[in-house]
């Protein structure tokens, strides 16, 4: 995947431009926002990580300017916690995705793969499939194996979320986010227990587990053949 | 400094002066006019006086000559109050009056002034004072009018003496209160100079004196005192909370490094513990969350929230029980939601959300211990006037009254060995969510246990409806 880092702090662009090499994609780094605009422009990228303060451009702008131009690439905002600014307004300028500083990579990564993947196609499906597993949007309906599973409404709201991002890792913030509408971290690790709850239904009864815990990271729904 | 030279450089006394001054000649401008006044009107007087007699005179002697003149002198000389007379011929031998002579001290033509003379016949040569004028009279003869002002200098004397003694007084008076006063107000000062050195020095426990008689220095005193008291509270939680960052963040600290070391050493051995650096990362996480805590509180604190929209606590409410009833459940928790339909608050929802499960994961972690399956938590939602309540009340060990307060400040853990994880700031962050929105929280005892009220303004189109305000409270933050 390439990936347009727009950063001001020099450091911080490296390592995450390394970090993301490491993971395997390909990064660019751009130092103002006049210069990100440029780079953005071109249309290689499928993400951009733009920083909300930038020199010469405001972050907000870089994307307002992109997106009046009609450029569709998801864009993750990186902010800082304190400055006077805030969420929705990053969103409401055209931004997907909202991150504040600090953040740990792993969350960094797992929000831009997640991006990444809005932008292909076949975002509309009304069913998602992984190994036996399915699930169907429109009915509700959710089988292993050709066998029904009963969910709650939120614990189908949360395999749905997991399933739409089959095969990459989705981090609980993203979880709390997507699911609960919470953009805040509880104290209490609360996401594990609905997991485990939902890993009980899908997975107990069955040989080959699909839902993934990834350490340090999150969880992943994968039939481990990819 | 000496204690005159500290007293003449204090405001308080160089006003005084001023005014007093001010005073002093104020009062010597009006008793100095008095004075001239009286003078010059009793001179006046003396003048007319002589000025008509002389004019009779002078008829007189145009009526009979020398020999009427003569007569009517030795007349009014004879029956004469402080009227002086002398008539003298050529040879300036007394014909009649009651001078013994021509006073020396008048111009012997004609001409006015003063003179002193001795009074004939008086009580033996005593010499007093006079005004009068000197006349030629037609045929060499010399006529002296004249008259004794000697009571009239004693009198202005007196008057000079009285004015002056009442000036001296005056100034005296003033001065000397003034001195008193300020030394009075100085002293009060100096005190509170002093205890504000005192506390400048370290010692934050002192506090100005106060008379008691609740005048305007002791209004001031305990003004002050308050400041102080604020200060002094200030400092304490400075402490405490510095106390309690070196902990909370020493702990993740250190835990960090040793994994990091020991990732290092199987580095050089040839082989990265990857469980190693996975659980190093997560300790970053924790400190970032404790991080991100202080500044989210920060932030609240300043007054700064993002969108707020109508938010239905009922909502809320059964949304936060959602997300912790599998951990309520997992550990043999009850938890249950009542929630009055229809309480709609302008809120920031997320700010809610949080304040909310905050309280919520209190209640697991605090609340619930010990209690086997009797442990319950119940999160209600009821109106009460104005003002919407959010209530989330445990059974477990509750807190004392008198640590209820402390408990909302920032990270403040009753549980004294921090060994449950926290970041402290979990109530600290919902008083703060609850001011930002112009509510407040309290704490109340839940007999037994714990129940934690926020309550906020409800939306205005709705604030009538009304339920029963819950029990017994101690509100402890507004």
């Amino acid at each position: 995947m390439r990936v347009l880092v727009i950063e001001d702090d020099r450091e911080a662009a490296g390592f995450l431009c390394k970090a993301l090499k490491e993971s395997g994609h390909s990064a660019e780094h751009a130092a103002d926002g006049e210069a990100g605009l440029e780079l953005a422009s071109e249309g290689r990228f499928e993400v951009l990580i733009v920083d909300r303060m930038l020199p010469k451009r405001d972050g907000l702008s870089v994307i307002e300017t992109l997106r009046k131009a009609g450029e569709r690439v998801p864009v993750l905002i990186l902010s800082a916690l304190g400055e006077v600014d805030d969420r929705v307004k990053g969103l409401r300028a055209g931004g997907d995705d909202y991150l504040t500083k600090p953040y740990s990579y792993s969350e960094l990564l797992a929000r831009v793969e997640a991006l990444s993947r809005r932008a292909q196609p076949g975002e509309a499906t009304t069913s998602y499939m992984v190994g036996d597993l399915t699930l169907d949007r429109l009915s509700h309906r959710v089988a292993r194996a050709g066998e029904a599973i009963i969910l709650q409404p939120r614990e189908f709201r949360l395999l749905e979320y997991l399933m739409k991002h089959a095969g990459q890792v989705i981090t609980r913030t993203m979880l709390l986010e997507h699911v609960w509408d919470y953009h805040f971290d509880p104290q209490t690790n609360v996401i594990d227990v609905h997991i485990s709850r939902l890993r009980a239904k899908i997975d107990k009864a069955f040989e080959k587990p699909l839902l993934h815990t990834v350490r340090g990271a999150g969880y992943m729904i994968s039939d481990g053949t990819r | 400094m000496t204690a005159l030279a500290k007293l003449l450089g204090t405001t308080a006394f160089r006003w005084l002066l001023a005014y007093c001054l001010a005073f002093i000649i104020a009062s010597a401008g009006v008793v100095g006019y008095i004075y001239w006044q009286t003078n010059d009107l009793l001179t006046h007087q003396v003048v007319q006086t002589l000025d008509s007699e002389v004019k009779g005179l002078r008829e007189q002697f145009e009526l009979g000559g020398i020999r009427l003149l003569d007569k009517v002198v030795a007349e009014r000389s004879a029956n004469a109050g402080s009227g002086l007379y002398f008539l003298g011929g050529a040879d300036s031998a007394r014909l009649s009056g009651n001078l013994s002579g021509f006073p020396s001290e008048l111009p012997s033509d004609a001409g006015g002034g003063t003179f002193h003379y001795a009074r004939a016949g008086g009580s033996g040569g005593e010499e007093r004072s006079a005004v009068g004028v000197a006349i030629a009279v037609p045929g060499g003869f010399t006529l002296v009018v004249g008259r004794d002002i000697a009571d009239q200098l004693e009198f202005a004397g007196t008057m000079r003496r009285i004015l002056l003694w009442g000036l001296g007084l005056i100034a005296a008076l003033g001065l000397g209160g003034g001195l008193l006063a300020s030394r009075g107000i100085l002293g009060r000062i100096d005190g509170m100079r002093g205890t504000a050195e005192t506390i400048m020095a370290g010692d934050l426990s002192r506090r100005i004196p106060v008379t008691g008689d609740g005048d305007e220095l002791d209004r001031l005193a305990h003004s002050l005192n308050g400041m102080l008291e604020r200060i002094e509270q200030l400092m304490v939680a400075m402490r405490e909370v510095s106390d309690n960052i070196a902990h909370d963040l020493r702990t993740p600290l250190s835990r960090l490094r040793t994994r990091l070391e020991s990732a290092l050493r199987d580095a050089k051995s040839g082989g990265v513990n990857r469980d190693q650096v996975v659980r190093s990362i997560e300790e970053t996480d924790e400190l970032i969350k404790t991080f991100n805590a202080m500044l989210s509180l920060a932030r609240l604190e300043a007054g700064t929230s993002g969108e707020r929209t109508e938010v239905d606590l009922g909502e809320l409410a059964a949304g936060a029980a959602d997300l912790y009833e599998p951990v309520a459940e997992e550990r043999g928790i009850r938890l249950t939601t009542r929630a009055a339909p229809g309480l709609i608050v302008t809120a920031d929802r997320q700010l809610l959300g949080q304040a909310v499960t905050n309280l919520i994961d209190n209640a697991l972690k605090y609340g619930a211990t010990g209690l086997g399956e009797h442990a319950a938590i119940d999160i209600s939602v009821s109106a009460a006037g104005p003002l919407a309540e959010i209530a989330v009340a445990d059974q477990g060990a509750g807190i004392a009254l008198v640590d209820r307060e402390r408990a909302l400040k920032r990270f403040v853990r009753l549980e004294t060995s921090r060994s449950q994880p926290g970041t402290g700031l979990g109530l600290s962050l919902v008083v703060a969510v609850a001011r930002l929105h112009g509510g407040s929280v309290r704490l109340e005892d839940n007999e037994p246990g714990l129940r934690v009220v926020i309550a906020l303004p409800l939306t205005p189109a709705q604030s009538a409806v009304s339920s029963p305000p819950g029990h017994g409270s101690a509100r402890v933050n507004a």
